[in-house]
């Protein structure tokens, strides 16, 4: 099967099959937060203090919040349609100008973050299994189960106390420093600097996953036959070790890396809220507390978008590192 | 009458089934006995068991400890650690009893842990032994439910569920477990479609056996060990959950939670950092204990697993 095919069946079941989930995600998060008590306009009254039923009626009708619910569905599909997600009664400005504003920065804390536990851990991983029973893997799957258990905002929140309270090392919140009008290399340095703890915080438990995952992969491969003949035609044990074993061991880590791409922005928006980091998850939970749903169905519409995109990545990926494996 | 099922590693044929019309598929007793050992000489799992049961205790006997109120003002705000004999653990930035919150919460940790455990996994093996046993069409639609509340960020399902009510303990719980059925729901439909296949499956439906029976008592206990292992994960996962819950706000604001003492540490993390650490680390040991227990489990019940790793 050659490459064009290949991606070419991977689109059309991307088509057939993911796009439908999305529209249902879509669909149910919009009944369900009929259920929950209050609207928009509820919040937006009580903040301001001085609505009268006339004016919040009015506001209901602008935003086309009188409508009955069927109808107001409705009117949200057909604007999806044309790639318009709504308009935000509460920052005042279409949902998808909102969305895409913090796309990037919440693009990156993810990124880094899948990046660094997927180096760490594959690296913890390998040392675990190649000293599977002795002391350098004992006290490594100590570690990990350890950093397994600990909520990723109290890493961060004692990381934030100790490098950047005491030491003084690392900034303590936001995504670059304000006022600093900073341009190029320097402004990718700010930005990094800003990012080291919350990539920190976001990382630690996935850290645990691929290195627990890589260690049991590897010491399950290690014992088929085919590693036998690869230390028999006299390879070196190191190139026994990651040409053959790891490769396979990456099979299914791959597949844990796509599976956990969609609960990144559940960890994110706690994360985000810790280090004022402004991202969607952030978005999503100030969404929840404002009342305002197109907010909120615009980023889970993304973050939908995101884990089929990372699914499509993961098939390739596996085709590529196992020619066995038929694209679905 | 008799139909021995050999293929069936858990049923042992040399219990006498031979004048029963039904099997027992529950494992003879030296069996259970030999996984039993196996998990007591597993030093790290003892260590768990010891630690749950510590906090588990200490759940029991928070208001004989702690009697009152833990969310009640006993002494001056900001009392550190040690300073008086009285509250060894401190006072918060209203003047709460720190030791007190601690052990209380551990009340909120377990309870929302346990059920939304349970919660997830009625659901979960529900969809998983219906999908795994009937395939086809069935399998088809589960699936895609399934695939439907994975792509669903769990920790903002929750959030959106609890906003749903006044957040309460039940409904922490409900709306964790209905978030995290799916990891439950896979394992169950991949354990079932492999036993589909077996040969007791088979002979209990030549017996005429209703497809409720050959799912719930001939079919379920022989996916149990890889339910409980997966159990022990879910409560740690539930508490983890919950503890990001009430950080932000969003728990039960007439329960201590160490989760709800952690964020209110937050405000004053400058000055008074014990007040985010302390709960945090009764937390991780929690889980901590949660997740060895688990492993060693895991260790006992995959005898194939155990061997790997001596």
């Amino acid at each position: 099967m050659n490459r064009v095919e290949r991606i070419g069946r991977v689109v059309r079941r991307t088509l057939l099959h993911a796009l439908p989930t999305a529209l249902g995600i879509v669909i149910l998060v919009f009944f369900l937060l009929q259920l929950v008590p209050g609207d928009a306009v509820d919040v937006l009254a009580g903040e301001s203090g001085s609505a009268t039923a006339a004016t919040m009626a009015h506001l209901r009708a602008q935003f086309g919040l009188d409508q009955p619910i069927v109808l107001q569905l409705y009117h949200y599909l057909g604007n999806l349609a044309h790639f318009n997600l709504g308009f935000s009664p509460r920052y005042n400005a279409p949902v998808m100008d909102l969305v895409i504003s913090r796309l990037p920065s919440t693009l990156l804390l993810m990124l880094l973050s899948q990046g660094v536990a997927i180096v760490i851990g594959i690296s913890l991983g390998v040392v675990m299994a190649a000293w599977a029973g002795k002391w350098p893997d004992r006290l490594l799957s100590l570690l990990a189960l350890l950093l397994y258990s600990t909520p990723g905002f109290w890493i961060g929140l004692m990381a934030l106390i100790l490098f950047s309270v005491h030491l003084d090392w690392l900034p303590s919140g936001g995504n670059a420093t304000i006022g600093a009008e900073l341009a190029g290399w320097a402004n990718l340095k700010d930005m990094l600097r800003h990012a080291v703890l919350p990539v920190l915080a976001l990382s630690s438990f996935f850290i645990a996953i691929y290195a627990r995952l890589t260690r049991a992969a590897m010491l399950e491969i290690a014992r088929q036959d085919f590693v036998r003949t690869a230390h028999a035609k006299g390879l070196s044990p190191l190139v026994v070790t990651l040409r053959h074993i790891l490769r396979c061991a990456l099979l299914p880590i791959t597949t844990v890396a796509g599976m956990h791409f969609g609960n990144l922005l559940g960890g994110a928006a706690v994360i985000e809220t810790v280090f004022s980091w402004p991202g969607l998850g952030r978005l999503a939970l100030e969404a929840v507390m404002a009342r305002d749903f197109n907010v909120l169905l615009g980023v889970l519409l993304l973050s939908a978008f995101l884990v089929i995109l990372a699914n499509v990545l993961v098939d390739l990926l596996q085709s590529w590192l196992d020619p066995r494996i038929k694209v679905r | 009458m008799t139909h021995s099922a050999p293929d069936n590693p858990r049923h042992n044929t040399m219990t006498p089934d031979s004048n029963s019309a039904t099997f027992s598929p529950r494992p003879p007793a030296f069996r259970l006995s030999a996984q039993l050992r196996a998990f007591l000489r597993n030093p790290a799992g003892m260590a768990g068991l010891l630690l749950l049961l510590a906090v588990l205790l200490m759940a029991l006997l928070a208001p004989f400890i702690y009697p009152g109120d833990p969310l009640d003002m006993v002494a001056q705000p900001f009392l550190w650690p040690g300073a008086n004999p009285e509250f060894p653990l401190g006072t918060d930035s209203l003047g709460r009893n720190v030791a007190a919150g601690i052990v209380h919460g551990s009340q909120v940790s377990l309870q929302i842990g346990l059920s939304a455990a349970v919660v997830s996994l009625l659901i979960g093996t529900l969809m998983g032994a219906l999908a795994g046993y009937f395939g086809g069409i069935v399998d088809d639609v589960l699936v895609h439910i399934t695939e439907m509340f994975q792509t669903f960020p769990t920790f903002l399902l929750v959030v959106v569920l609890v906003a749903i009510g006044q957040p309460s303990v039940t409904l922490i719980s409900l709306a964790i477990g209905v978030a995290s059925w799916p990891t439950i729901a896979r394992l169950v439909r991949a354990e079932f479609r492999s036993l589909r296949e077996s040969d007791f499956v088979l002979a209990a439906r030549s017996q005429g056996f209703s497809n409720v029976r050959i799912i719930f008592q001939e079919m379920l206990p022989n996916a149990l060990p890889s339910i409980i292992v997966t159990t022990s994960v879910m409560v740690a996962s539930a508490i983890l959950i919950e503890s990001a819950l009430s950080f932000l706000g969003f728990g039960d604001p007439n329960r201590v939670s160490w989760g709800s003492m952690i964020g209110e540490g937050r405000e004053s993390l400058r000055t008074a950092w014990y007040l985010a650490a302390l709960p945090g680390t009764a937390l991780v040991l929690t889980v901590l204990s949660l997740n060895l227990v688990g492993d060693a489990l895991n260790d006992a019940l995959n005898p194939r697993l155990r061997s790997r790793d001596a």
